[in-house]
């Protein structure tokens, strides 16, 4: 026998595990649809509803507590930038996405990552999966995503937490392994129970790390959601996407430009929080 | 035992194999094989051994951070292997405290909330928990630090809080794994000090772990001598020295600076050269002439050394016909208690033509003559041995 003329249906079992979700899970989908859509909806708002300049004002002394006066002045003018491009709009629906997704994402990778680290089987399990989610060409995630979801935000939103939900696992893990073994027998030989030892001085110790997994999830979330963009999720994707259908380069420069801005306010203000952290735990 | 197959491994260790073929046969290490041992309240036992002895390993399961594959630890008279986790944390929490080689201090907390770890954990009240760690920390001379960070102090600093840590829970039991063996010799020669000054008012039970047989022979009362998970012999500094259970104990204790492990009773000979006050310089003259010897100690009928007698005042003394041995005395006899150590005998040794006296409330109870001292420091089985052997066992009596 040939082997090119043995096939293995994989994308047909996948199909009917996708059809059977739909069929009976029906109601599951739709819960989180709702739950999911309301909240984005509702940082939408918050987000756009106030004049540009307000929330330029807001985001300016984040960056100014964040980091310092240097940033504190490139936040406004950048984001300044995206207003007179006529971005700003698409920007703050992208950063709602960004914001209910990543924190989506750390609230499921994090608890994971602390049971990894924890339990090496579970560990043994996670890594594989992880990898899996990570490597899966992020536009297939998509597709089962409209299916259970339709068109919209929510599909999006959906996508972007499966792709980059694995580094907050991950760092997690790796950064509570990291804590010195001494340090943590110190917390057990004074009789500490397996939380107070987690959240006294393994969580402390790892946040340098963990942060650093907070830091990459936000900038997957971001690349994420701009892709999302062309399931109809708005935002500054759908600005991208239509300067490529339409074949005008202007358009797609002003609205990729404006997801740089978006990403470069996103990972200095997160990993700025990581070093507050570390410098405090180096000492 | 760490690896799978323990229990296999456990078997076949108690049918007598040793531990390379059980390594071999099962992929299971044996950390700690056969450790039998009490600990005496108040006492500082040391564990000692080579590197990968098993000596870190057994201390860890003393509090059962690390869960022996099989055996028992009791703790007056309480199997803590069968208790509850909860049961557990609160033996660790009241009854044990432990000092790690490399400090185990919390980088994220300052040098106070490190030492009130413990009682934090107990959920004493705040303020007493301040208090108290105050206090620990005015026992290890670190007041004034508390508001530190542990990266901000020196690593003998470090492991004071370390202690002050340990102390802050009033616990009976310290554990001190190789407790000073990351500081430098300096440092290290100062906590060993300030160790046994704090034991004197604490009378705290201390295991101690150390692969350096000086620092061992300094601080323990008690001596395990552990090898490949297995423990060869359990004694005094000057037991273990004087008789060295097997071979490898004998190798191990050649290095020892025995000058100041071994005390003056140790070495000390039967006072012989000895005559009473009133006999006389006649007698004197007759007893060096019979031991031909050149100097005599004088002692009263309670054996209280009164002086010493030399040849030449003598034969003076018999010539001009004095009767009385008090006018030709020499009062400026070398005396030593019989605690001091070997290495503090020297000097007195070098600067008197005299053998050493060692005196013991005014009473003479022995002699230490250069050749003695030498032979001693030597750690050679002379004609001294006898002595040796008589003053150990004496010891052990006492």
């Amino acid at each position: 026998m040939n082997l090119q003329d043995l096939r293995i249906p994989i994308g047909d079992w996948v199909d009917a595990t996708v059809d059977w979700l739909t069929v009976n899970l029906d109601w599951m989908f739709d819960g989180i649809a709702d739950i999911l859509g309301s909240l984005i909806d509702v940082l939408e708002t918050v987000l756009q509803w106030p004049p540009a300049l307000v929330t330029i004002a807001v985001l300016a002394l984040i960056a100014l507590l964040a980091r310092n006066w240097k940033f504190g002045v490139f936040t406004p003018l950048s984001f300044g930038l995206i207003v007179t491009m006529g971005q700003w709009e698409a920007a703050m629906s992208t950063l709602a996405l960004v914001l209910v997704a990543s924190v989506l994402a750390v609230l499921i990778g994090l608890p994971l990552g602390i049971i990894a680290a924890r339990n090496q089987t579970f560990s043994a399990f996670l890594r594989p999966l992880l990898d899996f989610m990570q490597t899966m060409p992020s536009f297939v995630y998509l597709i089962p995503a409209i299916i259970f979801f339709g068109i919209g935000k929510v599909p999006g939103v959906v996508a972007t937490i499966v792709f980059s939900m694995p580094p907050g696992a991950r760092l997690t893990e790796l950064g509570l392994r990291q804590v010195d073994a001494e340090v943590v027998e110190a917390g057990e030989a004074f009789g500490a129970s397996p939380a107070k030892i987690l959240t006294h001085i393994q969580i402390p110790l790892a946040l340098p790390t963990i942060m650093a997994g907070v830091n990459q999830v936000i900038m997957l979330a971001l690349s994420m959601v701009v892709i999302a963009g062309i399931v109809g999720a708005g935002g500054l994707g759908a600005e991208v996407f239509r300067g490529v259908t339409r074949l005008n380069v202007g358009l797609g420069f002003e609205g990729g430009l404006s997801v740089v801005i978006v990403a470069v306010f996103l990972d200095r203000v997160t990993s700025a929080f990581g070093s507050k952290a570390s410098s405090r735990t180096s000492k | 035992m760490f690896g799978r197959k323990a229990d296999t491994a456990v078997n076949m260790l108690q049918q007598g194999h040793d531990r390379e073929f059980v390594q071999d046969a099962t992929g299971t290490t044996p950390a700690v094989i056969d450790a039998t041992f009490e600990v005496e309240r108040g006492e500082i036992f040391v564990v000692m051994g080579l590197s990968g002895s098993g000596k870190s390993t057994l201390v860890r399961c003393l509090n059962l951070v690390h869960r022996p594959t099989a055996g028992q630890v009791v703790i007056d008279g309480i199997d803590i292997g069968a208790l509850s986790p909860a049961e557990l944390r609160a033996v660790r929490a009241e009854k044990i405290s432990m000092v790690f080689q490399h400090f185990g201090l919390f980088p994220h907390r300052t040098v106070l909330e490190n030492t009130m770890w413990g009682l934090e954990v107990r959920n004493v009240p705040k303020d007493e928990r301040r208090t108290r760690a105050l206090e620990a920390l005015e026992l290890v001379g670190l007041s004034g630090w508390e508001d530190s960070y542990p990266g901000e102090l020196s690593g003998g600093m470090q492991q004071r809080v370390g202690l002050a840590r340990a102390l802050a829970t009033d616990a009976d039991i310290l554990l001190m794994d190789e407790a000073f063996s990351a500081l430098d010799p300096l440092i290290r020669g100062e906590m060993q000090e300030q160790l046994i000054n704090l034991q004197q008012d604490l009378h705290k039970t201390i295991v101690f772990i150390s692969h350096d047989l000086n620092e061992a022979m300094y601080l323990g009362d008690r001596i395990a001598m552990m090898k490949d998970g297995r423990i060869v012999q359990i004694g005094t500094a000057e037991e273990i020295l004087q008789d060295p259970a097997n071979d490898y104990v004998e190798a191990f204790v050649q290095d020892v600076d025995r000058s100041r492990v071994l005390t003056a009773s140790a070495v000390m000979e039967e006072p012989i050269a000895t005559i009473l006050r009133r006999e006389g310089p006649k007698a004197a003259l007759k007893h060096m002439r019979e031991r031909q010897i050149t100097a005599l100690f004088v002692v009263d009928p309670n054996r209280r050394l009164v002086g010493a007698a030399l040849d030449d005042d003598v034969i003076a003394a018999v010539r001009a016909g004095s009767g009385k041995l008090d006018d030709i005395l020499h009062s400026d006899v070398p005396c030593v208690s019989p605690e001091t150590p070997l290495i503090d005998l020297l000097i007195p040794a070098a600067d008197s033509r005299l053998p050493l006296v060692v005196v013991e409330d005014g009473r003479l109870i022995g002699v230490i003559p250069r050749v003695t001292l030498l032979a001693a420091l030597g750690g050679s089985h002379s004609n001294a041995t006898e002595d040796q052997d008589t003053a150990t066992s004496s010891q052990e009596v006492e």
